[in-house]
């Protein structure tokens, strides 16, 4: 019950600071409401005993990608908008259109996972590790979820997991590129 | 490292220049003087010197009041080297009245002009490394200029506006035993400089702050009218205490301390190196002090014949040059007009921040040594 | 009720004082130590030796005039010195003071993860501050600060990866007892690790020579230059709360947090008679005073300086150490 009610607070507080993300005036300000949006993800997760991806939520999403954010939007001179961005009409057009794609992609991927796929997965390859979580098996899942993860990671999602470094790397490399012409 | 002009590439993004106001009111700026930067994040695209914040009309203030009373003015301008003004302007104006300076006068001339070198370059030194973020080295510079201030203060009674040579020599004689406390200061003052080197001299942080930072070539540093050891970190041989020796310094022995990059760490060397050269010469010039008058033949009422003429000496800052006109009748010059080498010297900050960060123009106002109060005048 | 509530609510109450008080008398200490660097005395009026002017700072800093730029964000100005304050005290809550559950609030699985990712929001509070200023010096100083904590956030979480490598948990409790357990501090098995968290750890805590965002002599005191009273205390407050937990995150992984020096030395199990929380102050004081003396005695990086030394050198260090920290793990 109670983590029912702790439930439904957070996700109407994100929700309303999700509203608040795209509606503040201030372009630092939704960035400020963005972080809390965060913050509360990070307790959501808790709330699923991933304490892992909770702190790793916080660390790399609030502690660093939003600081850069931060960053860009000091930096730039919002009140101005550039000329072709400045028609309302089509930037609510492709904002309708952009926002409905992602609504079709969530939607597809609960359909998609809730028909049993993944989780089984995820189960699966627990199953195939042998031995190294024979102590956790009996004691609560909280303190071995790290390693879990780790060894999930590394076993049955091993190649999506490399090729979205390789993806980063080359991202990284393509912004250097871009940012410094002459090396 | 090295350090490229302002990216171009960069202005494809709609970005601004930011321009700062560093000063009147800033800690590293020396006193009063304003600098509005332009920046291109941190930058420096262009600058630009305002000064005039403590303008008090020295040089016209001069022009009303009778040749002794301007003995007390020159105390005002740079403040943290007193002596040095008054010796420029004494041996200016005993030029155009062609008085011959007793020789015992010459030497206690020379070890007051040395020590508040030693001074002022303690100050600088403790401003310098602060500015830069050494915080101790402030401390101990100053607790050795106290040293030198007590000398003084024992000398003629004052601590920082000393008033302390008269037009034909000196108002006072040395008081006894003053010139055994002056050597145990110079022996005090070696050991201390040791303790700065060793702070400073091989800190990496300190050679990546000042190396490569604020660098000037030999011609340029002339072409702006640098003088002094900003002049001298550009490897030109300019000091006027060798090139037109007064006082006592063509009868004593020192080396003019050169640089070769012409960098900010160059400069700090320099220095450096003119601490000890000052020690060498005080250690001579007080062995030396011959007996004698302290004042020459100078006449009741002071009325230099018409005339005009130009002298400087090698004040801690640089070359401290004096022009004065007479018209022979007044008992106050006609024209008076000082060259200040903290004013000189500060034509060059522009060229040489520009380029560089915003960090490293607290260091290069650091490295060219100016007071306020001699460029304002 | 009483062990689930009550309990963990006093422990928080009282670290949370313990920690603030400890905070104003690091201020006297800083000032003292420094003093004496420099060859003077430091405070020396309000009480024997200046010790009550660790009371008479923060009363000054309460009863100032607390002033808010007419231009600036009212709200993030407010805000901001609150956000620098908060994570600075919430990592606490998992920093162990001794061996049982009664010296520390929680012992989570993630510990470690938990103090870098929690400190990591204080930067906000910086950034925010000068942000909302509305003023030029700190802008700078916090566009400094940004870049500044997130380069080397990276180098000193890469480098903790070796520390976990070589404990194999998060948890703080459990990376004393892994040091308990092999009888040697990470110090020793770690010294690189050593040096560049707590090179780092100068860097996060805007300490000297890293203090970029506040550098008095070039932005006149950077992302605080706006700030005054008890709002500006409270940055003040958030840096010396950060110097102690970088110098207990220092101390509990490599030096054995509350353990005794050489704890499988017979010879010297007398020095198990101090009690652990003392040790484990004792060390972390240790580490201030080191934050101290470095200020006193280094001049402050440049900024480009600075950020070349944080990804050209802090971070290859720390992969290569992690690198060769799993090899040997392999190996051995």
């Amino acid at each position: 019950m109670a983590e029912a009610i702790v439930f439904w607070t957070l996700a109407v507080l994100i929700l309303g600071l999700g509203i608040m993300v795209i509606s503040a005036r201030s372009a630092v300000h939704s960035v400020l409401f963005l972080v809390v949006n965060f913050l509360l993800v990070a307790v959501l997760y808790v709330m699923l005993n991933a304490e892992f991806v909770a702190v790793i939520q916080v660390l790399v999403y609030a502690g660093g990608i939003v600081v850069l954010y931060l960053f860009v939007v000091m930096l730039v001179s919002l009140k101005k908008a550039p000329e072709r961005y400045a028609d309302p009409r089509r930037v609510a057009w492709t904002g309708t259109l952009l926002a409905g794609a992602v609504l079709l992609e969530v939607v597809a991927i609960v359909v998609a996972s809730s028909g049993g796929g993944e989780p089984a997965a995820t189960e699966g390859a627990l199953g195939a590790a042998d031995t190294p979580f024979a102590e956790c098996g009996a004691g609560p899942l909280v303190s071995c979820n790290t390693e879990q993860l780790g060894w999930v990671l590394y076993t049955s999602y091993l190649i999506p997991f490399e090729v979205a470094s390789m993806l980063l790397l080359v991202a990284m490399i393509g912004a250097i590129v871009l940012a410094k012409r002459h090396l | 490292m090295t350090l490229e002009a302002p990216r171009t590439s960069a202005t494809q993004f709609d970005t601004d220049e930011l321009v700062i106001n560093m000063g009147p009111q800033h800690p590293s700026t020396h006193g009063v003087l304003r600098v509005v930067l332009k920046l291109d994040g941190e930058r420096v695209i262009d600058a630009d010197c305002v000064i005039g914040y403590i303008h008090r009309g020295i040089e016209k203030l001069s022009e009303n009041r009778d040749w002794t009373q301007i003995i007390l003015l020159t105390d005002r301008m740079d403040y943290v080297a007193a002596a040095t003004n008054n010796l420029g302007y004494c041996q200016t104006v005993e030029k155009l009245m062609q008085i011959e300076v007793p020789r015992r006068a010459r030497y206690i001339r020379t070890v007051l002009a040395e020590l508040q070198r030693i001074a002022s370059h303690c100050l600088w030194l403790g401003t310098h490394a602060m500015d830069i973020g050494a915080m101790t080295v402030l401390l101990y510079a100053f607790r050795e200029r106290e040293f030198v201030l007590d000398l003084f203060e024992e000398f003629c009674g004052a601590r920082l506006t000393y008033n302390a040579m008269r037009i034909g020599g000196l108002p006072l004689d040395i008081p006894p035993g003053w010139d055994r406390k002056v050597l145990s200061f110079c022996d005090l003052m070696e050991g201390k400089l040791n303790d700065y080197e060793t702070l400073l001299t091989n800190n990496r942080i300190w050679l990546k702050r000042t190396r490569g930072v604020g660098v000037i070539g030999g011609d340029e540093a002339i072409g702006l009218g640098l003088c002094g050891p900003p002049l001298r970190g550009s490897g030109v041989p300019r000091d006027v205490r060798k090139d037109e020796p007064y006082a006592a310094y063509d009868e004593l022995e020192f080396n003019v301390p050169l640089g070769t990059r012409g960098d900010t760490y160059d400069r700090y060397l320099i220095r450096m190196d003119e601490f000890r050269e000052s020690i060498r010469l005080i250690r001579q010039a007080v062995e030396g002090i011959p007996e004698g008058p302290i004042m020459g033949k100078v006449p009741r009422l002071i009325k230099p014949p018409a005339g005009e003429t130009y002298h400087a000496i090698e004040s801690p800052k640089g070359e401290l040059g004096y022009f004065i006109v007479s018209d022979g009748k007044s008992t106050n010059p006609y024209r008076f007009r000082v060259r200040p080498p903290s004013f000189c010297n500060l034509q060059g900050l522009k060229r040489l921040v520009t380029g560089h960060l915003v960090a490293d123009v607290v260091a290069l106002i650091g490295t060219i040594d100016i007071v306020l109060g001699e460029v304002d005048r | 009720m009483m062990d689930t509530v009550v309990v963990p609510l006093l422990k928080i109450a009282v670290l949370l004082n313990a920690v603030l008080v400890a905070v104003t008398f690091l201020v006297l200490m800083e000032r003292k130590v420094i003093a004496w660097a420099q060859s003077r005395l430091g405070p020396m009026r309000v009480g024997p030796y200046g010790i009550l002017q660790a009371i008479a700072d923060p009363i000054k800093l309460i009863l100032k005039e607390d002033i808010t730029p007419a231009r600036a964000d009212k709200y993030v100005f407010t805000l901001a010195p609150i956000m620098s304050l908060v994570p600075a005290l919430v990592v606490f809550s998992v920093v162990p003071f001794g061996p049982d559950p009664f010296y520390y609030v929680s012992d989570i699985n993630v510990g470690l993860l938990f103090v870098i990712s929690v400190t990591s929001i204080g930067v906000y509070g910086i950034i925010l501050g000068g942000w909302a200023s509305n003023s030029k010096y700190p802008l700078l100083a916090s566009l400094r600060a940004s870049a500044q904590l997130i380069s080397y956030e990276i180098a000193v979480t890469m480098t903790l990866v070796s520390v976990i490598l070589t404990t194999g948990t998060l948890s703080l409790v459990g990376i004393v007892e892994a040091q308990r357990e092999g009888g040697l501090w990470f110090a020793f098995v770690q010294p690189v690790a050593l040096m560049l968290v707590f090179i780092g750890g100068l860097a996060e805590t805007n300490r000297a020579p890293f203090d970029l965002p506040e550098a008095e002599t070039e932005l006149t005191g950077g992302f605080h230059t706006e700030y005054s009273g008890m709002r500006f205390s409270l940055f003040f407050l958030a840096e010396y709360a950060n110097m102690i937990v970088i110098s207990a995150v220092v101390v509990i992984m490599f030096f054995g947090g509350w353990l005794a020096p050489f704890p499988n030395v017979p010879a010297l199990s007398f020095l198990g008679l101090v009690p652990a929380w003392i040790w484990f102050i004792g060390k972390i004081f240790l580490f201030l005073y080191v934050f101290i003396w470095i200020r006193a005695t280094l001049p402050r990086y440049r900024y480009d300086q600075l950020m070349g030394l944080g990804w050209k050198v802090l971070i290859p260090i720390a992969i290569g150490n992690l690198v060769v920290t799993g090899i040997l793990k392999v190996a051995l």
